[in-house]
């Protein structure tokens, strides 16, 4: 199983992302200005604000020469997840449905989060009990998640937990084909008990283990 | 000289004496032209020649078995294990945030960023000391409150430096003249550290990252050194205009080009721009420089050679690359995206050379840039009256107990700072052991298992007090909070934020705060490896209450076992650990009663402070202890309070002394099993229950206690 992480001039936990991805996995960088995603088993566009985000979030980034070869990976049903920025991007290159709205409190916030996990039939969540509740930070000023049409929901805020006012407390969602997901928490910071929770660790699980399944299946 | 000579009265509209203009003339054999009296009157400033505390700083202890780089560099630097070195520095941007808080708190970051990367190392952490006038009274502190956190987040969160800790006091002397201290940590395997000294005549001086623009013209002198008055509003355009985006690709490209040794010399362009970093270059490295403004690429057209020399435009960086070198380095910096300029050359004679298009514009000794401003003595004298007046009044003084403790917790100096901190991301980096509110000192993970702790402390009101033991107990302060996560001081920092110097009870206050720290220093054996002053601040209602603040790091060698605050398991024994001896003056509970910051503060016994603080850092790191916070503002009450609320669970306790007077530095609040907390000192009382009780004083349901804490500053965010 080999990761892809994105790197944008901007991005600021693609090394997180990297060091998460290698508790199940292999990982590599991948330079945003290059096509060759080098043969990876999955994508991960990671937090951050890419090329500065002056202008919307994530607006800049979807026209990055990687993104070309990324839209392409995920049209052939390659996994890609987006953290944060990367959720902001892949919604700003339409591989994701909806948008991403300024928090409604207008600023940055941190906090730790607790999650229900409510779609577990995917393959980055296929290892999370449907019931299962997660605790992951959010860090974001842009991370009001809302989409004029019905969505796949694949995550949601646990009452009282939703921290930017995002429709149905809305914290991931996934295309309708169910390889690209996306989700304004940061579960690359919730994989080591030392420096906080290990629920995070179970998305990064279940992308190795779907992929172990479907090479034993093939 | 192609530049006229300046006019006889140009050097005092730009903050030269009529002594120093003579002094320039003398050494300079000649009257400076107006270029070169612009980039002189930079230089002796007090911002960047620290004229009036130079001589007084060389009272602070610098060496250590640990230190790796002293002062004098753009950071500090102490060894941490491992072939690690971490660079560290807390500086000022008082004065621009004053004027503007968002843009000037925002490019304090991106300064102290650049300070710590120009020694080579990555930045690992932000902490940032921030002090304004009461919030409830002034709808102006409150706008310079929001738009500084706002600024210090927009900075910090975007260029992937988590921000780790902080303070946050209020007092009306800081009404005009708001404090904003940024420190940061840096980390650099110890064979990567460089130094800021120009080498090798004939090697290139490149410039790295933004254009030079009109931004920040004659911010050292215009805002850094001198007071504030009240129409100010002309000095905005003295305000640099931060970029984190370009910052965070200069950061990458210059790691980067240090990892492939493509440099001879590195240093960040702060106050005084171009000039200023060019003739440090040059004079640490006895050698000359050439710079050539035509090259140097502009933002605007039309500026003077002299507006491209002392521009203070943020996110550029100095370096000296080896000819053959150069084309890597273009390399490099094209991949990152980041604009690379050759603008001039070393050269043998020391001295700073500008030139426009082949004629020589101004032509400075760095000798005389760089040594030949006076340093002055202060002329300290002990005021005979009291310099600051009565807070207003918050209590009446005859409010139960309860009553206090639930005012104290919910005032906006003590109440949780969750508003603040929710704005900033402290975990970026993958390294943050113990976030805000988990524990007394941040703690980063090392990649040996090992951990570094930084804390960052200072208080105004108790150094008002009494100068000497007010800065004393910062130290010792900073160095408890260490302790609590179980950390061994290895280096201290300092920014001392002053009034005007040349009015003797400032003088005073400064000289006493000085010897204060440095005989906290010796007694706990910490070195200061660099530092900041920020002076002049004062409004025409005086100057802000003295306040030195110092930053420090330390390490603990298991990350896992680093302490929490909070109360942790019912049952658990209380215990008091240290010397503890609180009296009343220059508390919170004074200032809420609305007493004057006076009075004899309680003299420490270092060797007592030394002491407490190593038992409770042992009982830490052992993990015989569950819990340590040290007791401070609000004195015992507050820190049990603060244990309770953060651990969810009550306490009942006997207090053996004053609930609510203080003597910080020395003295604990700790728990765990019985054996393991009596053998530090006496048991006071058990962890259980839903209340905090105090046995004959005060019982208050730790609910309650929890709801005055959350909302005390959330009100005014």
């Amino acid at each position: 199983m080999k990761f892809g992480v994105v790197r944008f001039p901007g991005s600021c936990d693609e090394l997180d992302a990297l060091a998460a991805a290698r508790r199940v996995g292999e990982a590599v960088l991948l330079w945003h200005a290059e096509r060759d995603l080098q043969g990876v088993d999955a994508v991960i566009i990671p937090g951050g604000f890419s090329y500065g985000d002056y202008l919307r979030a994530g607006a800049i980034a979807r026209f990055a020469p990687v993104m070309e070869a990324v839209a392409e990976f995920a049209r052939d049903g390659g996994l890609v997840l987006g953290i944060c920025n990367g959720f902001q991007v892949l919604c700003e290159a339409r591989l994701l449905p909806g948008a991403l709205l300024p928090n409604t409190s207008l600023r940055f916030v941190f906090r730790q989060v607790e999650l229900e996990v409510a779609d577990a039939d995917t393959p980055f969540t296929c290892a999370c009990p449907p019931d299962r509740r997660l605790s992951i930070p959010v860090k974001h000023t842009t991370g009001r998640y809302f989409s004029p049409e019905p969505v796949r929901v694949v995550l949601r805020y646990a009452p009282g937990h939703n921290p930017n006012g995002s429709q149905d407390d809305i914290a991931g969602v996934c295309n309708e084909a169910g390889n690209v997901f996306g989700l304004m928490p940061h579960p690359e910071h919730a994989v080591d008990p030392l420096t906080g929770s290990t629920d995070g660790l179970s998305i990064f699980a279940s992308i190795a283990q779907g992929h172990v399944r479907q090479h034993v299946l093939a | 000289m192609s530049a006229s000579t300046s006019s006889p009265s140009r050097h005092r509209q730009l903050g030269l004496t009529d002594e120093e203009h003579a002094l320039i003339v003398e050494r300079l054999g000649r009257e400076p032209n107006n270029t070169e009296l612009a980039m002189l009157s930079l230089m002796w400033s007090e911002h960047c020649a620290y004229k009036h505390s130079r001589r007084l700083l060389r009272r602070l202890p610098t060496r250590g078995e640990h230190v790796v780089l002293g002062p004098g560099e753009n950071a500090g630097a102490v060894a941490v294990g491992d072939g690690l070195a971490l660079a560290f520095k807390v500086e000022s941007h008082n004065h621009p945030s004053a004027v503007e808080p968002f843009q000037g708190a925002a490019t304090g970051v991106g300064g102290i960023l650049r300070d710590v990367f120009a020694v080579g190392a990555r930045p690992i952490a932000v902490l940032d000391s921030l002090r304004f006038g009461e919030p409830a009274r002034s709808p102006r502190s409150r706008y310079l409150l929001e738009r500084a956190v706002a600024g210090i987040g927009h900075y910090g969160n975007s260029v992937g430096v988590p921000t780790v800790g902080g303070e946050l006091q209020f007092d009306p002397s800081y009404e005009q003249n708001c404090l904003v201290n940024v420190m940061c940590l840096g980390l650099a395997p110890r064979r990567r550290l460089i130094r800021s000294a120009a080498a090798g005549p004939g090697n290139v001086l490149m410039l790295l990252g933004a254009l030079t623009g009109r931004d920040g013209i004659g911010g050292a002198s215009v805002l850094a050194s001198a007071e504030l008055g009240e129409a100010d509003e002309h000095k905005r355009p003295s305000v640099q205009i931060g970029d984190p985006f370009t910052e965070k690709k200069l950061i990458e490209c210059c790691l980067e080009l240090l990892e492939r040794d493509l440099l001879v010399a590195l240093q960040d362009l702060g106050a005084a721009g171009l000039t200023s970093s060019a003739s440090e270059m040059a004079a640490k490295g006895g050698v000359g420089l050439d710079i050539d403004v035509c090259r140097v690429p502009l933002r605007e057209p039309g500026m003077a050679p002299f507006e491209i020399m002392i521009s203070e435009s943020q996110e550029r960086m100095l370096c000296v690359v080896a000819p053959e070198r150069v084309a890597s380095v273009m390399d490099v910096c094209e991949r990152w995206e980041v604009p690379a300029t050759p603008i001039g050359s070393v050269t043998e004679e020391p001295r700073l050379r500008v030139l426009r298009r082949g004629t020589v514009v101004a032509e400075l000794p760095t000798a005389v840039l760089i040594d030949a401003c006076p340093l002055y003595d202060l002329h300290p004298i002990q005021p005979a009256l009291p310099i600051y007046g009565p807070p207003p009044a918050e209590l009446r003084g005859d409010e139960p107990p309860a009553e206090t403790l639930l005012a104290l917790l919910g005032s906006a100096g003590l109440a949780s700072r969750r508003p603040v901190f929710e704005q900033y991301d402290p975990i970026v980096g993958s390294r943050t052991v113990r976030r805000p509110e988990q524990a007394d000192a941040a703690v980063l993970a090392l990649p040996d298992g090992s951990a570094l702790a930084v804390a960052i402390d200072g208080n105004g009101r108790r150094v008002a007090c009494d100068p000497r033991q007010g800065a004393a107990d910062a130290v010792y302060e900073c160095a408890a909070n260490l302790a609590c996560v179980g950390a061994e001081p290895l280096g201290l920092t300092n920014c001392l934020n002053f009034g005007n110097p040349e009015k003797p009870h400032v003088a005073w206050q400064l000289s006493e705060a000085v010897e204060g720290i440095a005989e906290a220093c010796e007694a706990l054996g910490i070195p200061v490896v660099g530092g900041n002053v920020s002076l002049y601040n004062e409004s025409p209602a005086g100057p802000i209450l003295p306040t030195p603040i110092v930053g420090i790091v330390g390490r603990l060698p298991d990350a896992a076992a680093a302490g929490r605050l909070a109360f942790a398991r019912e049952g658990d024994a209380i215990g008091l650990v240290g010397r503890f001896a609180p009296s009343a003056a220059g508390s919170e509970l004074a200032k809420l009663r609305g007493q004057p910051p006076a009075g004899p503060l309680p003299v420490k016994e270092s060797q007592a402070v030394r002491d407490a603080q190593a038992k409770v850092r042992d009982g830490i790191r052992s993990r015989a202890l569950h819990s340590a916070h040290d007791i401070a503002e609000g004195g015992l009450a507050v820190a049990l309070a603060e244990c309770c609320v953060a651990g969810r669970v009550g306490a009942r306790v006997h207090a053996p002394v004053e609930v609510f007077g203080e003597d910080p530095g020395g003295a604990f609040v700790v728990s765990g099993p019985r054996e393991a907390v009596a053998a530090l000192g006496p048991v006071i009382g058990t962890v259980g229950g839903e209340e905090l009780r105090i046995e004959g004083v005060l019982s208050v349901a730790v609910s309650a206690l929890a709801a005055a804490w959350e909302r005390g500053l959330a009100r005014f965010v």
